[in-house]
């Protein structure tokens, strides 16, 4: 940070080991797997195979939903480019009966309980909130607000803890971003979690920027640290990492079901596109930062590593890719053919039941719609 | 004259305001390097530097939180809420404390902070990116609501705003940020209209025609229609401040027409246009041919984008209403 004027107010550079021990990491950006006394892995090699196939994928819907956007196919998209291993990582440590509250980005996490990446493109296409049951995939709408959905989640987990779900071993995990921990409702969750030892896992994915904000903007000491004062362990883990978000997160929820309270997870990672599609990241941020994280991507790190340890063949590469291109023009063609909802549903669900003054104003507004076609336009 | 879109015509009033007042501070999300996800404070930190344009850690109690503390101690701050529908983490601040300060200190504490506001909708947005909180605050005593509609009233109304002693809410309309208009930035404000008065934009004889914000412009281009079409003379009003309302331009303009439509994006419902007619009503019963009749968004939340022509009061739907008060 520059100081340009005054000073006084203006805060100092934080003080960053150039190599943080706290790290959690198990596969290198160079595809080499370290051992981790507290996180031993117990995937075999069709498992990460698997997981690979998941980040391609994933990557591919992300591609093609801003390409759709750019062609004017979506209002607007967030990319979760540079994300995919936090998200496939921690979304496939989970159990089939945890929950999961979302921010708009988690479409990986959104991959790995179900959701059709279609119902991700109504949203940001302007035709539904949210069209998905969250029950059915046990995983929350996307929440817009920024941190709201920490304390819903810390609430379902208290309700956990109420109704036997404790007993069947269900735990919660929450997704937020490193903006997301100035908000009051996000402190006011980590207050919540542990005072009541709610079986939840913050899942903080730290990508380093809350649009043009760098991290110092939000916080003096690493996030994961924050954790410590609210009183429940935090740790930090290689956001690029998937076996190692995928190790964290199992252990976390783990505890979390076995009466132990809340974990922070902060994945350190990197937004490698900008914000939303309506944003220029080349205002406010270095080029050469992005090319620093790109020899860091979350996906070609487990390709070398498969490579490099014969887990997987040229044809096993040649068929995910083979998937992506299929998933990708399925997306696309889903999207393009998209209906538009009938006007008249923007009068469902605003009360359980229809109120009289509801149904004059849809009365009111069919009729008037009607008063066009007579009019013959 | 300089010819400016709203946006800028706000950057230049903002400008204006910082030039003239030391005391001035900008804060918000993203309202620094970036300029705001609106570019309207575009240029200002490089300016001013990063002492009186502030990017702020992501929390809106936060922003207006300390922009209350700021004013304690002598500044003026203008915050910026980045969305309407972000606005809410920071009500309480607003309604429990910013709105009430005045008056518990029985006037003793002046809080002159401006709350920066894009609102409405009409831009393809997700959810929360289209909301028209307005009234939520018009109801709240302390504070001053305004919406501004062109270029020129961004210009001079935002440095109004922040020159006032009391607290303001000050609306942007996000659609019509890049419509443009004629810009007197090198004039003072001697010449402009008060922020708390109300403008007739076009005078018209049969219907008064009550707009802010947004829809000042569909009701220009509504009346405009009708003109060329031999219907209904409109008179459009552009009600500009919401609370207080200037009650005296809008019931002389009632009295001369007889009839009277409002037109918001804001749900009908308990919407100003009701308070609105209230007083028309109450004041102009003996001119009124026939009753205020109220156009807006549905007793609905905001709709998927897909759908929010519909919500979204327009042209026909504007016109729709004239033509059955003409016919009342």
């Amino acid at each position: 940070m520059t100081v340009e004027s005054g000073g006084a107010t203006t805060s100092a550079p934080l003080e960053q080991p150039a190599a943080d021990p706290g790290l959690i990491q198990l596969l290198t950006p160079e595809g080499e797997r370290i051992d981790h006394p507290d996180y031993p892995l117990d995937l075999t090699a069709a498992d990460i195979r698997s997981m690979y196939r998941d980040l391609v994928l994933v990557r591919r819907i992300d591609t093609e939903a801003i390409s759709l956007q750019r062609q004017g196919e979506l209002g607007i998209w967030a990319s979760l480019l540079g994300q995919e291993a936090a998200q496939i990582g921690s979304g496939r440590a989970l159990n089939a009966n945890d929950m999961v509250f979302p921010t708009y980005r988690e479409h990986g996490v959104a991959w790995c309980r179900g959701i059709d990446p279609v119902k991700l493109l109504e949203l940001y296409r302007g035709v539904s909130h949210g069209g998905w049951a969250p029950e059915e995939h046990k995983f929350h709408l996307y929440t817009i607000v920024i941190g709201s959905q920490t304390l819903h989640a810390t609430g379902y987990a208290m309700g956990i803890q109420r109704d036997g779900g404790a007993d069947r071993g269900e735990a919660v995990i929450v997704y937020f971003g490193d903006g997301a921990t100035s908000q009051g409702d996000v402190n006011e969750a980590f207050v919540f979690a542990p005072v009541f030892n709610a079986p939840i896992v913050f899942f903080c994915q730290n990508n380093q920027w809350a649009i043009s904000e760098p991290l110092e903007k939000q916080s003096r000491i690493p996030l994961y640290q924050r954790a410590r004062g609210f009183g429940f362990p935090g740790l930090r883990v290689d956001g690029n990492d998937v076996l190692a978000c995928y190790a964290v997160t199992k252990k976390a929820m783990q505890a979390a079901r076995e009466g132990q309270g809340p974990t922070l997870i902060e994945a350190f990672t990197y937004r490698m596109g900008a914000h939303t599609t309506t944003d220029d990241p080349t205002r406010y941020r270095l080029a050469s930062e992005l090319e620093m994280w790109k020899l860091k991507d979350p996906i070609e790190r487990v390709r070398a590593y498969l490579v490099r340890t014969g887990q997987a063949e040229p044809e096993f590469f040649a068929e995910v890719d083979a998937e992506a291109k299929q998933l990708g023009a399925q997306v696309r063609e889903a999207c393009r053919t998209m209906p538009d909802p009938p006007p008249l549903s923007i009068f469902d669900n605003v009360y359980a039941e229809p109120t009289a003054i509801l149904e004059a104003e849809r009365e009111q507004y069919a009729s008037y719609l009607d008063s066009f076609e007579e009019a013959g336009r | 004259m300089t010819t400016l879109t709203l946006s800028k015509a706000i950057n230049a009033g903002l400008r204006k305001a910082m030039e003239n007042d030391p005391k001035v501070l900008i804060m918000g999300e993203d309202v620094g390097k970036l300029g705001g996800v609106f570019r309207v404070t575009d240029g200002l930190q490089k300016d001013f530097g990063e002492d009186r344009v502030i990017d702020t850690p992501l929390a809106e109690s936060g922003i207006v939180g300390t922009a209350i503390g700021l004013a304690l101690r002598g500044f003026r701050p203008v915050c910026e809420i980045q969305f309407d529908g972000f606005v809410f983490p920071a009500v309480d601040q607003i309604v429990s404390q910013l709105a009430k300060m005045r008056y518990r200190s029985r006037g003793n504490v002046s809080l002159p902070v401006t709350i920066r506001i894009p609102c409405g909708g009409g831009i393809g947005a997700v959810e929360h990116h289209s909301e028209s909180p307005e009234v939520l605050f018009a109801h709240t005593a302390g504070l001053r609501v305004v919406a501004c509609a062109d270029a020129a009233d961004a210009f001079s109304m935002i440095q109004q705003s922040i020159s006032s002693d009391d607290p303001v809410i000050f609306f942007e309309p996000k659609r019509r940020y890049w419509d443009k208009g004629e810009v007197d930035v090198a004039g003072g404000l001697a010449a402009a209209l008060p922020f708390d008065r109300a403008r007739v934009v076009l005078d018209g004889t049969d219907v008064t025609l009550l707009a802010y914000g947004p829809l000042v412009r569909t009701a220009l281009e509504s009346a405009l229609a009708a003109r060329d079409q031999q219907g209904p003379s409109i008179e459009v009003v552009d009600v500009r401040s919401l609370s207080p309302l200037d009650t005296e331009t809008i019931t002389a303009s009632v009295r001369r027409t007889g009839r009277c439509v409002v037109a918001h994006e804001a749900p009908v419902y308990a919407g100003l246009g009701a308070e609105i007619a209230a007083r028309v009503t109450e004041q102009c019963f003996y001119h009124l041919e026939a009753p205020v009749l109220r156009v807006g968004g549905f007793a609905t939340p905001y709709p998927p984008s897909r759908l929010e022509d519909h919500y979204l009061p327009d042209l026909d739907r504007i016109l729709d209403a004239v033509d059955r008060t003409l016919e009342f």
